[in-house]
C-alpha cells in the first residue's frame, strides 16, 4: 500500500515529522591484496582471475590476516575519533547466498575494533557533529551477473553467473549513530557527511573511494517522527545508494515517502528498500520467507585482534592532516571566501586547486579554471574532475601563460582542449597550434588597418572622441585573428592611428 | 522443553537442507535426546567463567599485504558444476542479499 | 621379501632404503601388492594412487643413487585420510557430496610428506566428515578392524587405522577432534597421538570442528610414531592458529623410552561404570608397570571431565554447522536437482540432503540449533565455559604430576552395526579421549594388552601438557618396550581377523566407491 500513496512535498513533510538518519558505510581497502589471502584486489580483471582456495571458501582452505588491513582500520578508527579495542575477534556470520564462497561472512560482531568516535560535519555555516557508533573490518563477496529476466535485474532472472574476484576484498563498515536534530537539513547532511568521509578516507590513503566503481557503497537508514513527539519512528534502510548525490535524493524520497504512509495513518514498515537513480525513489526489498538469524559465533580460524598499544600510538603519531584541519588552514592560505571553499570541497578540487597553488598559480586563478573550465569539461564528460587527464602542474603553467599576457583566455581555454585531448603540455600545444597572443605591432597593424577600413562610420567616431567606440574595432580585429589579438595592443593601435587617446 | 517438528523444520530452513517429513520426525526425537543431555553444561558453567574460543595468548597473528599468485580463472573453474563466460553458473537466486 | 617388506617398521625401511639394501620402488610395490591382496576384506582405502605412489618411490630412489641427503622417512609408505587435500588425488571427506573432487592444492602436510619422501600410497576411509567412531558413517562402506572383520577399526580416522594395522601401509595419518586418532589406534592395536592443537598444521584439512581438528600420526610403533610427528608438524603461515614454536623433541624421547621419577596421575573419573572390565584391567595393570619402571603414580580428580561429551557434542556440531555450510553445490562438489526452474536456494537444500548422510545432517542441525538466537548463550555459551574449566582441570592437574593417564576407550572394538542407531552409546566411544580435544593438549593411546573376555587390543593414554608432547612418547616407549619383553613379539601379531572372510563380502582389489 506504501507504494500508492498521495505524494507529500518535502516542506510540507518536514513542517510535521522530524527526520533521524543513520548511515552504513562500506569501504572496500586500497590493500594490495585481499583480507583473508595474497589474491590480488584488481578491478575489472577477467573474471575469476584472482582467486585462490581461500577466496573461492575451497574445502580445507584457512584465513590469514592482512596486516596492512588491520593497519588501515585502525587508522580510520583514529581519524574518526574512536576507541581502539585492545582486544576484540574476528565472527562468522552465517547465512546462504552464492556469492559468499563460504557461505559465511567473516565480519564483526560485538566486538569492533574501533567504537565511539565522530566526523563534524559542515553544511553552510552550521557543523553537525555525526557519532560514529563503530567501525569493524569485514570481506566482501562476489559479484553476481544476472541472465534472462529484464536489465541484469535479480528478479526474473533464468541463472545467475558469479564472478568471485572481489570476495575477500577487505571491506571497513563505518556506522553512525542515529543523527538527529538535522530538521530539513537531513538529505543534505547525510550527503556532506558521505562527502567528509570519503575526503576523509582518501587522505589516509586506505581506500580509492570511488562510489562509480563501488569501493564506496552507502546504506541509509531513515525515520520519521511527528514534531515534538520526543519519539523515534521506525526505520528503513535503503540499500544499492552508490552516489553522493543518490544519498541525498534517497533520504529526501524516503522522507516524503514514510509522511505519506504516516499522513494515511498507516505504519512504516521496517524494511530494506531500493534506491533506483532513475526514478530517484525507493522501492522495498522483498522480504525474506525466514527471518534471519546470522547465527555469530567467534571465527574459530583466526586468532584475536591485540593490537598492541604503542602501535596504535605510533599510527595516530603518523595520520596525516585530516580534511577539516586541512580546509581550515587552506582557507587562511588563500584567503578565498567560505561559498568558493566549499564549492572547491563538493566538486572534489581541494586537492586539485592545492595542487596547482602548489605548482605557482595564485589561490583565485586556480579555483577559476578548475570550477569553471575544467569542471564544466568534467561535467560534460560526465567523470569527475580528478580524472580529467590534466595535472595541477599543468594548469598552473596554463594560468602562468595568462597572467604573462602569453595566452588570453580565449587560447588558454584551446591550450587546455589540447592538454585533455592528450597533445602534450601546455607549451607544446601553444608551439604546435600556434596559440601565442599576436601582440607583434607589424602583423597587427595590417588587422588594425583592415578594421578602420571596414568601419569608416565608427572610425570617425572614434575621431570625434568617442574613445568607447574602439571596442567595435578591436572585436573585428580579434575577430580577424581569430582570437590570437594582444587586445589591450590593438586598442593602443586603433587610438593611436585616429588620433584619439593619449598615444 | 521438548523440541517441536517445527522447530526441527526451522532448523532445517536455516542450514539449507530440505528434509523428508520422515527425517523430520527422526530427527526431532534424536535431537531431543541429545539436546537434553547436552544441557548438562549448564549445570557448571556458572557466570564469571570466561568462554574459551581460541588458544591461549595467541593473539596477532597476521601476513603481510604480499601477492601470491592466484589458481587463475581455468584452474578456478575446472571443478564447477557448471560454468559460462569464465564465471560459476548457479540456478536463478530468489532472495536479495 | 614382499611380506618381509610390509611388516617391517618405518624406521627401519627408511634405514633400509637410506643405506640401499632396498630401493623405495620396492617398497611402495609390496605395500600396493599387500593392498591388493587384503583391502577388499579390509576396505581401508577410498583411492589408491598406484603410480604417484611409485611415482613417488621412484624419486627417492634417484635422490638416493644421486647422494642427496634422505629425510627420515624417505620412502616409506603412507596411508593418507581422505580429509586432507592433494592435488593429484581425489579427495572426499567419506562424503557423497564430494565424491570425486579434485582439490587444486595440497595441504600443508600432504606437501610437507611429499617434500620429505614420504610415499603416499591413497586415500583412506573415513566417517563422513570426520563425524563418527567406526567409518560407518562413510558414504562409502564402513572399514572393517584386522583383529575382527566384523568389528569396526574405530573412527573416524578407520580407513588408516585399517590399513596400518593390516600391514597395507606402515604409517597412516589421521585427524583427531573428538577422539578420531587415538580411539581408531585404540580399537586396532596401534599408537596414535592427537599433538598439542596447533602443532600440526590444519590448511588443507576439510573442517570439521575448526577449533578442535588436530591432525596426527598412526603408527605400529611409538617410534614410528614420533619420527612422523616430527615430519608433519611444525609452524605453517598459511593456519592462523598454528603454533610458532619447534616441534617438541618427540623422536629423542621416544628412544629414551624411560619413566623413572616421572609424576603419573591417573585421572580418578575416566573409570568406573561404563567401562569393560578387560579395559579397567589392563589399564590398572599398564599403571603398575609404570610404577614398576620408577614412575611415581597418583590419583588425581579432574571434576568437570565429566562435562567433556556434552560440551563437546555442542562445541563441535556448532562449528560443523558453519563449516560445512560451504557444500552448497555453487562452486564444486555434487549438485542435485537443477533442472532449469529451481533456485538456487532449492538446489542448494535439495542437494544438502542429498549429499550429507544422517549422522552429519543431524550434527548440522544440533549446531544450528546451538546457534541461533536464543540459545547461543544457553548452549554454545556455557559449552565454552565448560571448556574453560576442563582446561583449569589439566593447569590443576599438571601443576601435581607430569603426565596424566586414562583408557583410551570405555570399550575394545565394538560390532559393526551395534551402535549406528543409538547416536549417544556411539558418542560415548570418546569419553575419555574428548577432554584433551576440548583442552587443546597433547595425547597418545598406545597399546597396553588385550581384553581377557573378547581378546582385542585396549588402548593406553596418555596425556601431557600443552606442547610438551614429548611426555607422551617417553611414557609410551617405555610402556611399549616392557610389554613386549613380557609378550616376546608386537601386540598386533595377535591379529588374526584377516584369515577369515568377511560379513557381506569382499570390494574389489584397491577398487573402492569413490577410488
Amino acid at each position: 500500500m506504501s507504494e500508492t500513496m498521495p505524494a507529500v512535498s518535502f516542506d510540507e513533510a518536514l513542517r510535521r515529522y522530524e527526520p533521524v538518519i543513520g548511515l552504513e558505510t562500506h569501504v572496500e581497502l586500497g590493500t594490495t591484496t585481499k583480507m583473508f589471502c595474497g589474491c590480488p584486489t584488481v578491478f575489472g580483471a577477467e573474471p575469476n582471475s584472482a582467486v585462490c582456495p581461500v577466496c573461492l571458501g575451497l574445502p580445507g582452505s584457512l584465513p590469514v590476516a592482512n596486516r596492512t588491513a588491520i593497519e588501515y582500520t585502525i587508522r580510520i578508527g583514529l581519524a574518526l575519533n574512536c576507541t581502539i579495542a585492545t582486544w576484540c575477534r574476528f565472527a562468522r556470520k552465517n547465512y546462504f547466498y552464492p556469492d559468499m564462497p563460504k557461505d559465511f561472512q567473516i565480519s564483526q560482531y560485538d566486538e569492533p575494533l574501533c567504537t565511539d568516535g565522530w566526523l563534524d560535519v559542515a553544511v553552510g555555516e552550521r557543523t553537525f557533529r555525526v557519532g560514529i557508533e563503530r567501525v569493524h573490518l569485514e570481506e566482501d563477496t562476489g559479484k553476481s551477473l544476472h541472465v534472462g529476466g529484464a536489465t541484469g535485474r535479480i528478479h526474473g532472472a533464468d541463472y545467475s553467473l558469479v564472478d568471485y574476484n572481489r570476495a575477500g576484498i577487505p571491506l571497513v563498515e563505518v556506522v553512525t549513530k542515529p543523527v538527529d536534530g538535522t530538521g530539513e537539513l537531513a538529505p543534505v547532511v547525510a550527503r556532506a557527511y558521505v562527502t567528509e568521509l570519503r575526503d576523509l578516507l582518501r587522505s589516509l590513503g586506505v581506500s580509492d573511494v570511488r562510489m562509480e566503481e563501488g569501493s564506496l557503497r552507502c546504506d541509509v537508514n531513515t525515520s520519521l517522527a511527528p514534531r515534538g513527539s520526543g519519539t523515534w519512528g521506525t526505520r528503513t534502510e535503503t540499500k544499492n545508494v552508490n552516489s553522493l548525490r543518490s544519498v541525498e535524493r534517497s533520504v529526501r524520497s524516503e522522507i516524503e515517502r514514510q509522511a505519506a504512509v504516516l499522513d494515511a495513518g498507516g505504519r512504516v514498515v521496517q524494511e530494506t528498500r531500493h534506491f533506483h537513480e532513475d526514478s530517484g525513489t525507493t522501492t522495498a526489498g522483498r522480504s525474506k520467507e525466514e527471518a534471519q538469524d546470522y547465527r555469530y559465533f567467534p571465527e574459530p580460524d583466526l586468532v584475536p585482534i591485540a593490537p598492541p598499544a604503542d602501535w596504535v600510538a605510533e599510527l595516530r603519531a603518523a595520520l596525516p592532516e585530516l580534511p577539516a584541519a586541512r580546509w581550515a588552514r587552506l582557507q587562511a592560505e588563500w584567503g578565498l571566501p567560505e561559498a568558493d571553499m566549499t564549492a572547491l570541497r563538493n566538486a572534489g578540487a581541494l586537492d586539485l586547486v592545492a595542487g596547482t597553488v602548489a605548482a605557482g598559480a595564485s589561490p583565485e586563478q586556480a579555483r577559476k579554471w578548475w570550477l569553471g573550465e575544467l569542471a564544466r569539461r568534467a561535467n560534460e564528460s560526465g567523470t569527475e574532475l580528478a580524472a580529467l587527464p590534466v595535472t595541477p602542474a599543468q594548469v598552473a603553467r596554463v594560468s602562468e601563460l595568462v597572467s604573462t599576457g602569453k595566452l588570453n583566455d580565449k587560447l588558454a581555454r584551446q591550450v587546455l582542449d589540447g592538454v585533455l585531448a592528450g597533445e602534450g603540455s601546455p607549451d607544446e600545444i601553444v608551439m604546435a597550434r600556434g596559440l601565442a597572443v599576436v601582440s607583434d605591432d607589424s602583423a597587427l597593424a595590417v588587422a588594425v588597418d583592415d578594421a578602420i577600413a571596414a568601419s569608416p562610420e565608427v572610425a570617425d567616431k572614434i575621431r570625434a572622441g568617442k574613445v568607447a567606440a574602439a571596442g567595435a574595432l578591436v572585436g573585428a580585429v580579434m575577430k580577424a585573428t581569430r582570437g590570437q589579438a594582444d587586445a589591450a595592443r590593438a586598442r593602443e593601435l586603433i587610438l593611436g592611428r585616429l588620433g584619439a587617446g593619449g598615444s | 522443553m521438548p523440541i517441536t517438528r517445527e522447530e526441527v523444520a526451522h532448523l532445517a530452513a536455516l542450514a539449507r537442507l530440505a528434509l523428508t517429513d520422515a527425517e523430520l520426525d527422526l530427527y526431532a526425537g534424536q535431537l531431543d535426546v541429545i539436546i537434553s543431555n547436552v544441557a548438562r553444561v549448564q549445570e557448571v558453567a556458572a557466570d564469571g567463567i570466561p568462554p574459551m574460543t581460541h588458544a591461549a595468548d595467541l593473539a596477532n597473528v597476521y601476513r603481510e599485504d604480499v601477492i601470491i599468485p592466484p589458481l587463475g580463472t581455468e584452474v578456478a573453474l575446472d571443478q564447477a558444476p557448471a560454468a559460462e563466460q569464465e564465471r560459476f553458473k548457479v540456478p536463478r537466486i530468489l532472495a536479495e542479499e | 621379501m614382499s611380506d618381509e617388506l610390509t611388516r617391517m617398521t618405518a624406521a627401519r625401511i627408511a634405514a633400509a632404503v637410506a643405506a640401499g639394501e632396498v630401493s623405495a620402488v620396492e617398497v611402495a610395490s609390496a605395500h600396493l601388492a599387500r593392498i591388493d591382496d587384503v583391502d577388499g576384506k579390509v576396505r581401508a582405502f577410498l583411492h589408491v594412487a598406484r603410480d604417484s605412489a611409485l611415482a613417488a618411490a621412484r624419486q627417492v630412489d634417484q635422490h638416493r643413487a644421486a647422494g642427496d641427503p634422505l629425510g627420515p622417512l624417505a620412502g616409506v609408505p603412507l596411508a593418507l585420510k581422505d580429509v586432507f587435500t592433494t592435488l593429484d588425488m581425489p579427495t572426499t571427506c567419506g562424503s557423497r557430496i564430494l565424491a570425486g573432487w579434485q582439490p587444486p592444492y595440497d595441504a600443508t602436510i600432504t606437501r610437507r610428506l611429499r617434500e620429505a619422501g614420504v610415499v603416499i600410497l591413497g586415500k583412506t576411509n573415513m566417517d563422513e566428515f570426520a563425524m563418527g567412531s567406526s567409518t560407518e558413517n562413510s558414504a562409502f562402506g564402513a572399514s572393517r578392524n584386522p583383529w575382527g572383520l566384523d568389528l569396526v577399526p574405530g573412527g573416524s580416522s578407520g580407513g588408516s587405522s585399517a590399513a596400518v594395522a593390516s600391514y597395507e601401509a606402515a604409517l597412516g595419518i589421521g585427524t583427531d577432534t573428538g577422539g578420531s586418532i587415538r580411539q581408531p589406534a585404540a580399537v586396532c592395536g596401534l599408537v596414535g597421538t592427537k599433538p598439542t592443537y596447533g602443532g600440526s598444521s590444519r590448511y588443507g584439512v576439510i573442517a570439521f570442528a575448526s577449533s578442535l581438528d588436530t591432525p596426527g600420526p598412526l603408527a605400529r610403533t611409538v617410534l614410528d610414531a614420533a619420527l612422523l610427528h616430527e615430519v608433519m608438524s611444525g609452524h605453517d603461515p598459511c593456519d592462523s592458529t598454528s603454533v610458532d614454536a619447534p616441534v617438541p623433541p618427540v623422536v629423542a624421547a621416544a628412544r629414551q623410552a624411560d619413566v623413572a621419577g616421572l609424576r603419573v596421575g591417573v585421572v580418578a573419573e575416566l573409570s568406573g561404570e561404563g567401562y569393560e572390565s578387560g579395559v579397567l584391567s589392563r589399564f590398572a595393570e599398564a599403571v603398575e608397570l609404570l610404577e614398576s619402571l620408577g614412575a611415581k603414580i597418583t590419583e588425581v580428580s579432574c571434576p568437570h571431565f565429566s562435562y567433556g561429551l556434552p560440551a563437546y557434542y555442542l562445541i563441535a556440531p556448532s562449528e560443523a554447522s558453519s563449516n560445512l555450510a560451504r557444500f552448497d553445490a555453487m562452486r564444486y562438489g555434487l549438485r542435485t536437482g537443477d533442472d532449469g526452474t529451481r533456485s538456487a536456494e532449492e538446489v542448494m537444500a535439495l542437494t544438502r540432503a542429498a549429499g550429507f548422510g544422517p549422522e552429519v545432517k543431524r550434527r548440522i542441525m544440533l549446531g544450528t540449533y546451538a546457534l541461533s538466537s536464543g540459545y547461543y548463550d544457553a548452549y554454545y555459551g556455557k559449552a565454552q565455559q565448560v571448556r574453560t574449566l576442563i582446561r583449569r582441570d589439566f593447569d590443576a592437574a599438571f601443576e601435581q604430576v607430569d603426565v596424566l593417564v586414562s583408557p583410551s576407550t570405555p570399550t575394545t572394538a565394538f560390532r559393526l552395526g551395534e551402535r549406528v542407531d543409538d547416536p549417544m552409546s556411539m558418542y560415548l566411544a570418546d569419553l575419555c579421549t574428548i577432554p584433551s580435544d576440548l583442552a587443546q593438549n597433547a595425547a597418545i593411546s598406545v597399546p597396553c594388552g588385550l581384553a581377557p573376555e573378547n581378546g582385542l587390543p585396549v588402548g593406553l593414554q596418555v596425556m601431557a601438557p600443552v606442547l610438551a608432547d614429548d611426555r607422551l612418547y617417553r611414557v609410551a616407549a617405555a610402556v611399549e618396550a616392557a610389554l613386549e619383553q613380557r609378550w616376546g613379539q608386537p601386540l598386533l601379531a595377535h591379529a588374526h581377523g584377516l584369515d577369515a572372510e568377511p560379513p557381506g563380502g569382499s570390494w574389489p582389489a584397491g577398487a573402492g566407491p569413490g577410488a
